[in-house]
């Protein structure tokens, strides 16, 4: 826990440096023969994340974030560069590490399919040994703020995905874990439980001060959980900063929605362009970087103006609009 | 590694606990591996029924080698016979979970769903045993009383060992599929997939062949006081320890290759 780390701000949790993951494929060409070619899953990665972050991972499928993922476990062993996880190298020293982290694959469980929730869980407190009473506190915490009450006696395989979800999330948190990795959270959940599994994380990394890292294609999750965002396309990151730059950085423009107080012909006006009339109703595109009072005074000096709204850029768009290119280049 | 030992404790204490809560079926199963493993014998009995010997063995005497192999290879399969199951998980990458949990991947991998209907055949192969020990007339002197125990510990550590071979030689033979695997984004691999059937065979042909002669055959030659057939030395009667050590050595290190050359799957 954060108090109880003698360098909690002088030192990052976790840091990468020039990281680099390369798989030697063997791609079949005809019947027979094969080749060897090499995917580039991850190239020159840098970035350091500080105690109690909550970072958001994102990028296109096959971008590199679960590579990413597995090596800052220690599943994969890195092809270049250097990786410290609290002061640890993954790879090397993976035993001692996996008492300090949690993880969860959105993918795959990290339970005991044939077992019962509770099972799975005396089992881990074991093998992590958990104090008695510090996991039955935390375990009572969860199955509150999770509702896993009525699920506990259920073996993982009966569990809907959104259940069994909650379980390994719960499994990846009993032991107090300084960092959390997610991976796809949230993939395959109806709102409500994603909006669940959002509360419970805010409440994690406010909490108690867990860092944790998440990769999701759902930019909700990042709009609602995360201060920063990282983007990473083809191994390489692309962006890494909150999400407000990520909106200018993708080069977008904010809409301001008029309503006259008759149809008009399309406003002329510096600074704003008019892209769709609607009776008297006008959008006006801006760019999301200006301000927009300017551009109001300006049209309510010359035309009779009844209402206005602003609508901020999609970050769905600003996203895809970073992909695409990144594809292109 | 007394940390890797209570893990594997409390794994397998999980897993009886969740198999006596169908107690019935427990039973049944183990009393199934008890008369299928039983039937080997039964076979061999017939073969007795029209003659006394078998290439110069008694009935007792093949009851004895039958009989210490089959304990040898009940208590490997039930220590850590689940680890061939590691293949599977490897390709379909649950190998995952069980790294980044604070247990070494082995004791996972040998534990995982331990199985004890598997005393149904060390039962069975003790009670051959047993019979072949009150009805053969062996001279007993220290050296042969000590050779049953070395016998069969140096045995089930043979068998150990050709599991985890099988199982660390998984890795490799999965490298080529999962990786095709990984590249088609799902592909269907199953088509793609004779290695693991080989590795099969490999496992079977090493199960018979190199351990039989050193766990078995050897030791047995001395206790039952008979002549090398083969004529080789007397030394190699008393070797099983060594061979024993040379062989989880090798499994050792291949088991620890295998790990290292895990690579995950592409989803
Ligand atoms: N075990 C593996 N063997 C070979 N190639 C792999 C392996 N794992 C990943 N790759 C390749 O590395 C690249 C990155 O994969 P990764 O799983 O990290 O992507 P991702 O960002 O998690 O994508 P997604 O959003 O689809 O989960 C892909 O091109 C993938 O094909
Ligand atoms: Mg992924």
């Amino acid at each position: 826990m954060t108090t109880t780390q003698p360098h909690p701000k002088t030192s990052p949790l976790i840091e990468l440096s020039g990281i680099a993951k390369t798989f030697v494929v063997r791609r079949r060409v005809g019947r027979l023969r094969r080749t060897r070619a090499e995917v580039h899953a991850v190239s020159d990665l840098s970035f350091t994340v500080s105690r109690g972050e909550m970072v958001g991972y994102i990028g296109p499928n096959g971008a590199g974030k679960s590579t990413t993922i597995k090596m800052l476990t220690g599943i994969l062993v890195p092809s270049a560069g250097l990786l410290r996880v609290a002061g640890i190298e993954p790879s090397r020293e993976r035993i001692q590490l996996a008492r300090r982290i949690g993880v969860v694959f959105g993918q795959r469980t990290t339970l005991w399919w044939d077992l019962p929730l509770r099972d799975s869980f005396g089992l881990l407190r074991r093998i992590y040994k958990i104090p008695p009473a510090r996991y039955r506190e935390n375990l009572d915490r969860f199955v509150d703020l999770l509702d896993l009450g009525p699920l506990l006696d259920v073996p993982v395989r009966q569990l809907s995905l959104g259940q069994r979800m909650r379980g390994d999330i719960t499994a990846a948190l009993l032991h107090d874990p300084e960092v959390l990795y997610l991976d796809e959270p949230t993939i395959g959940l109806d709102i409500v439980s994603k909006a669940r599994v959002r509360e419970f994380l805010r409440e994690v990394n406010a909490g108690q001060g867990t860092t944790v890292l998440l990769t999701t294609h759902d930019l909700t999750d990042i709009e609602q959980l995360c201060s920063r965002v990282m983007v990473i396309d083809h191994g390489r990151l692309m962006y890494d900063g909150d999400l407000d730059g990520l909106h200018s950085l993708g080069d977008s423009e904010r809409t301001l929605v008029v309503d006259l107080a008759e149809p008009l012909p399309a406003i002329e006006v510096d600074g704003g362009r008019v892209v769709r009339v609607d009776g008297p109703r006008q959008w006006l595109a801006f760019p999301a970087a200006a301000s927009a009072a300017p551009l109001v005074a300006a049209i309510a000096d010359r035309y009779p103006l009844a209402d206005l709204s602003i609508q901020e850029p999609a970050i769905e768009a600003v996203i895809a609009r970073m992909y695409a290119e990144g594809v292109a280049s | 590694m007394v940390d890797a030992l209570r893990a594997y404790g409390w794994i397998i204490t999980m897993w009886v606990r969740s198999t006596m809560a169908y107690r019935a079926s427990f039973l049944m199963l183990t009393f199934g591996q008890f008369f299928g493993t039983g039937l080997d014998f039964v076979t061999i009995f017939i073969m007795f029924v029209h003659t006394d010997e078998l290439g110069g063995f008694t009935l007792p005497e093949v009851g004895f080698i039958y009989a210490t192999s089959g304990v040898a290879i009940g208590m490997a399969d039930l220590l850590l016979g689940s680890i061939e199951r590691i293949g599977q998980r490897i390709r379909d990458g649950s190998v995952d979970v069980m790294l980044v949990r604070p247990v070494s991947a082995f004791v996972q991998a040998a534990a995982d769903r331990f199985a004890l209907r598997r005393l149904g055949r060390i039962l069975q192969s003790t009670a051959v045993l047993v019979w072949s020990l009150t009805v053969l007339d062996i001279h007993w002197t220290w050296d042969r009383v000590l050779l049953v125990p070395i016998m069969l510990i140096c045995g089930t550590v043979i068998f150990c060992s050709v599991f985890v071979l099988g199982a660390a030689f998984q890795f490799a033979a999965s490298d080529a599929a999962q990786v095709a695997n990984a590249f088609t984004y799902g592909g269907n691999f199953l088509t793609q997939y004779p290695p693991t059937i080989f590795a099969k065979d490999l496992i079977k042909a090493a199960t018979f062949a190199i351990p039989l002669a050193f766990v078995n055959w050897m030791p047995a030659l001395h206790i039952l006081d008979r002549a090398d057939p083969l004529g080789l030395p007397k030394a190699f009667q008393f070797a099983s320890p060594i061979a024993a050590a040379a062989i989880t050595l090798v499994a050792g290190l291949a088991w620890r290759a295998g790990i290292r050359s895990y690579r995950s799957t592409g989803s």
